[in-house]
């Protein structure tokens, strides 16, 4: 019979989903860009739409906001899975309002006269049963997964707007975004790039690799040199694993640094991201250490590896994503667009 | 004048010169064959040319080839110019005496094209020629005293009066002669230091690598290939000591500018215990070769350059009656002294006052391994102070591991991470301590690289950055960035096996892939809050005072 049969296979699939989460974080599974991620986590919730069972937009929401859970606890430092979620939510919430015939706008204003007069938005239950919501809310995740994939290249286009003939450029660590830009601007343009290797994993080597074999002229330096080269930097390129919501970062380890070496030498600091890494939280004050070798452990000293740094928006200049250029004082503005304020919380 | 105990033909003050040429006020465009006609007065009447007088008729001779060589040369302003940087013999740089003789000759062929091309302008000759003449008669001073200070040393030729003379001794010579290490780009200076080299019998080290373009005036060696293969045996010209320090400099077993200091040290002392004076030769002459053998290894650290000086002076200072043992246990005495007032009592005045400023509760940060850092932490430690510290630590190097055995050993509760977690633990901290390599006269700080980019980082967070630094690493030079003077290491330490894959491998058959391993950054002294010397605590910028009264005091 097709019911149980589906239902047994779409478990299974979440179970799977979660176990890789979980081992790719520990770092004993293989190590996934968050354009994969974002796709997986996208593709497995239109499988929930169209296979689990659920009658109004309301049950659909609750299905996904518990797997959603389920999700992100399994991995917290991954944060497209959450960010999906909350956009496939949005979705659903947009869905239903055409189909009940609504304009959109007026039920996403948030105006003071609406807050005072109605009681905001508790009144909407989605209980409503509509016939062409599944079709409908498949057919916006499929549109969703369509963007998802030509996000690298839409940032990599913009490129030659921002990269001129003769730049040093400097970025740190390894991002597939920043690695599909800078390629996508050597086409053209002659340049050079200065690594930082991005210590302890140094996957700023790997980066060096992959820009070099373009035909890039590529130098790669230790950590601590980065405030001593800075003076001959034209800009700083980067990527970031986040993007939070007030315009701030949650990128790689040295990332702080060397937004403040940038700033100082008042050398622009681009981030390259796409719209999916932007994710509503705020700065959590505790970072999740992760395991380092050292050669002699002993037994009185603690050693200290954060895998992430926090950076203030007043140390970027310019956010580069899928949909254009940003100053990090936007950032909010888009985030309203993006996500619906109740499904900030899961 | 009465200083130089040469013949009045070549004496070089204004007047006394105006008397021994013929031909009357157009002397200089003959000035080849009326000196040589002094000299030849000189043999004739019977004298034994001096050293000095040998020296001019070889300078002679080369102004006569390059007059030919550089008749079309352009304006004499140029040249002029030019023989300035090359002519003067500063003291406070670090340069071996012997490089200074072979320029002194080529300043002087440099005035030659002056009054060549003076010939063609007919107008202001005789007001242009004066000027021409005084510059000729400066230039020769200086070419004489820096020959003069080349073998003597500064002592006793401050006494040269003179009103020419007498501005340049008060204020130092403004512009340095370049040292070697930073021209590594251009192939002239390349090739004298090979000749030179050759003739000492060094073997000449080899750039290894490719270079990143904004370092291609600085050497790159790798560690694999150390000088020391490459020498004849037996080596009569460098003794056994500095060949021994030279490799550990070159391997980095002896790192750090107090133990290279200290190592330098030492080695001399055998060098002098096993000296034998050859009739009519100095121990100075011997010098240079063993200081440019260690500068190929490794370039000299500006401590090292200090207390190199420092022995030269010594040397130089020996009276010539005093017999060989007197003068070698006077010079093994003075080298002892200098060892333990700048260092090792330096090193314990500055513990007194930075206990001072350690109180109770603090966490302290500190970067890579510098030991008069850890000499002060274990002396808090000892008077019973409360802290902990955080060790910094960067790749390629980890100095900081060895900084934090020392200090786990001694009972010190400690931290460590990489320079990269910076920002994450800085919040913690109350005070940074940093070492330094060098304080230059500018206020810049150099030492390790990665210590301005902690202080760039203490700042944002306001906390005090400290750096504690003895006097005798105060250095004159001047820098504001880490590019124009700097040491590049092996790049080949970058390279590292993670998860089983190293990326790095093959990095030399790419063509367009660089790697940097710089050794030293400055950092600018408004990051810095305090300096703490053996003289005190001062401001950063207050370094050129300190120097000043150094060289009063001397």
């Amino acid at each position: 019979m097709p019911g149980p049969d589906k239902e047994t296979d779409l478990t299974e699939r979440i179970e799977a989903f979660l176990s890789d989460l979980k081992r790719g974080g520990s770092g004993t599974g293989p190590l996934r860009g968050s354009a994969e991620t974002a796709r997986e986590t996208t593709a497995l919730l239109r499988r929930i739409t169209a296979q689990a069972r659920w009658s109004s937009a309301g049950d659909l929401m609750e299905i996904i906001r518990k797997e959603g859970r389920r999700m992100t606890a399994a991995q917290p430092s991954e944060t497209t899975v959450g960010n999906m979620i909350r956009r496939v939510l949005k979705i659903i919430r947009e869905e239903y309002a055409r189909s009940r015939g609504s304009s959109e706008e007026t039920d996403q204003q948030e105006s003071l006269h609406k807050l005072l007069t109605s009681g905001g938005l508790s009144e909407e239950n989605f209980r409503q049963h509509f016939a062409a919501l599944k079709a409908n809310v498949i057919e916006a995740i499929n549109e969703l997964l369509t963007e998802l994939e030509g996000t690298t290249d839409n940032i990599a286009m913009q490129a030659l707007e921002h990269i001129h003939s003769n730049e040093v450029i400097m970025t740190i660590g390894r991002s597939r975004t920043v690695e599909s830009f800078l390629k996508d601007a050597a086409r053209k343009r002659k340049f050079h790039v200065i690594v930082a290797e991005c210590a302890p994993f140094c996957q700023g080597h790997k980066m060096a690799t992959s820009l070099s074999e373009a035909g890039i002229e590529t130098t790669v330096i230790a950590d601590a040199a980065i405030f001593a080269v800075m003076s001959r930097v034209n800009k700083v390129i980067i990527g970031t694993q986040t993007v939070l919501a007030n315009g701030g970062l949650r990128a790689v380890n040295g990332t702080h640094t060397l937004a403040l070496a940038a700033k100082h030498h008042s050398t622009p600091l681009i981030v390259c991201a796409p719209m999916f890494k932007l994710s509503p939280q705020v700065r959590r004050l505790t970072n999740e250490p992760d395991f380092y070798n050292f050669c002699e452990i002993l037994s009185k000293v603690n050693v200290h590896c954060p895998v992430f740094d926090y950076v203030p928006p007043e140390l970027i200049t310019l956010f580069i994503s899928n949909i254009g250029g940003h100053a990090p004082s936007y950032i909010y503005r888009l985030m309203s667009e993006l996500y619906h304020p109740e499904d900030h919380e899961l | 004048m009465s200083a130089e105990p040469s013949v009045a033909s070549s004496s070089t003050p204004a007047t006394q010169h105006k008397k021994t040429t013929r031909g009357g006020t157009r002397h200089f465009t003959e000035g080849g064959p009326v000196k040589k006609d002094g000299i030849q007065q000189a043999k004739t009447e019977g004298k034994e040319l001096t050293k000095e007088e040998k020296q001019r008729l070889r300078k002679e001779k080369k102004q006569q080839k390059k007059s030919k060589e550089k008749k079309d040369e352009k304006a004499s302003q140029e040249s002029e110019k030019e023989k300035k940087p090359v002519s003067s013999a500063s003291p406070a740089s670090q340069p071996p005496t012997q490089p200074i003789t072979p320029k002194a000759p080529s300043a002087v062929p440099t005035l030659v094209p002056v009054p060549a091309s003076e010939t063609p302008a007919p107008a202001d000759k005789p007001a242009k020629s004066k000027a021409e003449m005084k510059a000729e008669r400066r230039a020769r001073q200086e070419a004489e005293r820096a020959s003069k200070q080349g073998k003597k040393g500064e002592v006793g030729q401050q006494a040269a009066p003179g009103k020419p003379k007498a501005p340049p001794s008060e204020l130092q010579p403004v512009v340095k002669r370049l040292p070697e290490h930073v021209q590594v780009d251009n192939p002239e200076v390349l090739k004298k230091l090979a000749k030179k080299l050759e003739r000492q019998q060094i073997p000449l080290r080899s750039d290894y690598g490719y270079k990143v373009s904004l370092f291609s005036h600085l050497h790159q060696y790798s560690r694999k290939a150390p000088l020391t293969q490459q020498l004849s045996i037996p080596s009569t010209v460098i003794h056994p000591a500095i060949v021994r320090l030279g490799l550990q400099y070159s391997q980095g077993i002896v790192a750090g500018s107090n133990a290279r200091s200290v190592a330098l040290l030492h080695a001399f002392k055998q060098v002098i215990r096993d000296y034998t004076t050859p009739p009519n030769e100095e121990l100075s002459r011997d010098l240079p070769n063993q200081f440019n053998f260690l500068n190929q290894c490794r370039p000299l650290s500006a401590s090292m350059g200090n207390a190199i000086k420092y022995i030269k002076k010594e040397i130089s200072n020996i009276p010539s009656q005093c017999k060989e043992e007197e003068a070698k246990s006077k010079l093994l005495n003075c080298i002892d002294r200098y060892i333990d007032e700048k260092i090792n009592l330096a090193a314990k005045a500055i513990a007194k006052s930075s206990i001072e400023k350690i109180s109770d509760g603090d966490v302290i940060l500190v970067y890579g391994c510098s030991s008069l850092v850890n000499h002060i932490l274990c002396e808090a430690f000892e008077k019973n102070r409360k802290f902990r510290v955080i060790v910094v630590d960067s790749r390629p190097r980890l100095e900081g591991r060895e900084a934090l055995r020392r200090l786990v050993q001694r009972g010190i509760s400690c931290t460590y991470v990489l320079i990269s977690a910076v920002s994450y633990i800085l919040p913690e901290v109350s005070k940074v301590f940093l070492g330094a390599h060098a304080l230059l006269a500018n206020g810049y700080v150099m030492s390790r690289v990665g210590t301005s980019q902690i202080a760039l980082v203490a700042k944002a967070f306001n906390v005090p950055v400290l750096v504690c630094c003895e006097t005798y690493k105060f250095c004159e030079r001047v820098q504001t960035d880490s590019f124009v003077s700097n040491e590049l290491d092996d790049p080949d330490d970058l390279i590292v096996t993670r998860k089983g894959k190293t990326q790095l491998e093959h990095w030399q058959e790419v063509p367009s892939l660089g790697l940097l391993n710089l050794v030293y950054d400055v950092t600018p002294p408004d990051f810095v809050d305090l300096v703490i010397t053996d003289l005190g605590m001062i401001p950063c910028t207050s370094v050129p005072v300190v120097l000043r009264v150094k060289n009063v005091d001397q």
